[in-house]
């Protein structure tokens, strides 16, 4: 039922677009809440040097794959990257469009963000519930020097499946070995911790955080900076405590080998690197290789070539870090070649 | 007396004329107005269907036990309902149990004592509150009332009825804020007015004749509204706390706001729940195929234990008119 009526509004979309731009190839996608903002700019300039417009509908990840399963749209957008073999079954392909960070957020008096500091373990234990007071000996430990109020932690969670939770998920499941074991990696999980409680969206955890004295929570890096909540800084594999910025999630990507998952699916947390940020994570476009209508599928492709060429400034305004020069060609080689070109 | 058999029969024929139209009109004033009848009943069977079409794959891989189970998992797709249907339930008694006695008092007061001057401005202001939207409540509870109450409202509850053998377990815990109580509290909010005003209007039905009869022979205030006004108007307040009932159980954004959103049963009110129109509006957007069908039977319960509501509301208010019948 609600998957037609998706199907409805996407298809009345496509008609709306097709009236006004007759002329040009319509381009129309869905899926991740993520890259909205970018994905919309984007499409904004290109529709003006172009003519030529997108139809971006952020309904989720999941609803993303689900569309460009039933073939509604040209492309479908995933925070959460398809298997290499779900991919090839459905004669698919999967690349990364833009990267992004994690920060974890708190609403501690007094502290200015970046001005404390976290590391994978001790978050770990946080959210699993066994450290409950921020002035446990543990975080002390890692912030010498500051005195931290006897409070107890509250951990703000995502009430929706998202993608940012299993970036999150699977950071702490990377660090921490009892989080592997008890909780795992998923976009919706079942939080442990007794404190725990959650949030619609990024807004929702974001709105938490900033009104429960004690909290912690999660949020994408650009949420947490257009609204000034106070993030931590994260200790990274190397053992440097690192602040969230463009710079850091792309020092993350800077050693990641994209080619060594079928799909590009890797996972950018706890990268190597000195200035690497642990929570990074790309997101991803899935597009079939033998697309029903090849006139759209070229020219999404030609809008992505744009994006990852021209739009990079764009991406940076946005905190969104861009993908560097010798990957964009390598997908342009490695992937776009496998797509049928009229 | 002496019109001509002709005359007749022309004035019987324009008559009869007038008669086949008018139930001509009749016929089709009927059929249409029953036609629009009968599409709120096949909206309902429709939704009813479509709900267990929906939530088929749920039920049939649960069963039963789905109703009592308390787990949440998404990523191993193991679901029961309880924990919902507790948060749903909870919540809405707590309304109801602070709701419920305020509106009285309020009803009462604007209809015996209340000076006439402010009857109407109170009565307006009431019916405004009652048109107020939901995620107005929400934005209050979230932003206003829920860091008030946790710096002001849990600590005082915690430190008296939380020392209290069995009830204080139901206010330990930490004070956040937000949970279970919380919800109660803005849905009482919410739902006050709607109580409030009903119960106004019912008051207000009874006949003077009978109210001023009873203070005529000395009765006090209360004695009017416990013998003359209650029994007058059972059914309007029953029917004025379902109504009530009915937006508490299915309230969705401002539950969501301030509800907490944790998947889960504890024994303190303080701590975070979610209830079941929370638990689909959080994750309705984000599931997959299966866990979709899950939020369609979540759906399908509340549909239920909503009608199972009303269903016992007519109930004690056909009860309660029996009682009536044997006593007079």
């Amino acid at each position: 039922m609600r998957r037609s009526f998706i199907k409805t509004l996407i298809a009345g979309g496509m008609l709306a677009i097709g009236m006004n731009t007759a002329m040009a190839a319509d381009i129309t996608g869905a899926g991740a809440t993520f890259p909205y903002p970018i994905y919309a700019k984007w499409a904004e300039v290109y529709k003006k040097l172009t003519g030529v417009g997108l139809n971006y509908q952020s309904i989720g990840s999941s609803g993303g794959k689900r569309q460009i399963a039933a073939k509604t749209v040209t492309f479908g957008a995933t925070d959460s990257p398809m298997k290499g073999a779900d991919l090839d079954k459905a004669g698919m392909v999967q690349f990364p469009a833009v990267l992004g960070g994690v920060v974890t957020v708190v609403n501690l008096e007094g502290f200015k963000p970046s001005e404390l500091k976290m590391t994978g373990d001790v978050l770990a234990q946080i959210y699993l519930g066994g450290i409950t007071k921020w002035n446990d000996p543990k975080i002390l430990a890692i912030n010498p020097n500051k005195t931290l109020p006897n409070l107890d932690i509250t951990v703000v969670h995502r009430a929706d499946g998202s993608g940012t939770t299993n970036i999150f998920t699977d950071y702490l499941s990377t660090v921490s070995k009892s989080w592997a074991d008890k909780v795992g990696v998923g976009s919706s999980v079942k939080w442990p911790a007794d404190s725990s409680l959650g949030g619609k969206g990024n807004e929702g955890v974001a709105a938490n955080v900033t009104r429960i004295k004690g909290s912690i929570g999660y949020v994408e890096y650009a949420y947490a900076k257009k609204n000034g909540v106070p993030y931590l800084q994260m200790q990274n594999k190397d053992g440097n405590f690192v602040s969230p910025s463009a710079e850091s999630f792309a020092a993350a990507a800077a050693g990641a080998n994209w080619f060594s998952v079928p799909g590009m699916g890797i996972s950018l947390v706890e990268q190597p690197g000195a200035k690497s940020w642990p929570i990074t994570a790309g997101t991803f476009i899935v597009m079939y290789k033998d697309p029903s209508n090849v006139e759209n599928s070229n020219a999404a492709l030609k809008f992505f070539k744009w994006a990852f060429k021209d739009g990079k400034q764009l991406a940076l305004d946005l905190d969104y870090v861009p993908l560097p020069d010798a990957l964009t060609s390598a997908i342009e080689t490695k992937v776009w070649s496998q797509i049928k070109q009229k | 007396m002496s019109s001509s058999p002709t005359d007749n029969g022309m004035m019987n024929q324009s008559l009869l004329a007038v008669i086949r139209k008018q139930r001509l009109q009749d016929f089709f004033f009927h059929k249409i107005t029953m036609l629009f009848s009968l599409v709120v009943l096949f909206a309902l069977v429709g939704i009813i269907i479509s709900l267990l079409i929906n939530a088929w794959p749920a039920f049939q891989k649960f069963g039963l036990p789905f109703i009592w189970t308390i787990e949440w998992d998404v990523r191993d797709q193991n679901f029961g309902a309880l924990i919902a249907i507790y948060g749903t339930v909870i919540t809405s008694v707590i309304a109801l149990l602070i709701a419920v006695p305020l509106a009285f008092g309020i009803a009462l007061f604007l209809t015996e004592t209340c000076p006439l001057i402010l009857r109407r401005p109170l009565g307006t202001a009431i019916e405004l509150l009652a048109a107020v939207p939901s995620i107005i409540y929400g934005m209050f509870g979230l932003f206003v009332f829920a860091p008030l109450f946790a710096d002001y409202g849990q600590p005082a509850l915690q430190a008296t009825l939380g020392q209290m053998p069995i009830i204080g377990l139901l206010f330990g815990g930490s004070m956040n804020g937000i949970g279970i109580l919380t919800a109660g509290i803005v849905l009482a909010f919410m739902v006050l007015p709607f109580i409030a005003a009903v119960m106004r209007d019912v008051f207000e039905i009874v006949p003077s004749i009978l109210r001023e009869s009873a203070y005529g022979i000395g009765c006090t205030t209360w004695e009017v509204v416990r013998n003359i006004v209650l029994p007058y108007t059972q059914k309007g307040v029953i029917g004025g706390i379902m109504l009530g009932l009915g937006r508490a159980l299915g309230e969705t954004m401002a539950v969501t706001f301030v509800i907490g959103n944790s998947q889960r049963i504890r024994e303190s009110l303080f701590a975070p729940g979610s209830s079941i129109a929370s638990t689909l509006a959080n994750e309705f957007g984000e599931a997959d195929d299966f866990q979709l069908a899950t939020l369609f039977a979540l759906g399908l319960l509340l549909f239920v234990i909503t009608f199972f509501v009303l269903g016992a509301a007519k109930l004690m208010i056909i009860r309660g008119e029996k009682a009536q019948g044997s006593k007079t």
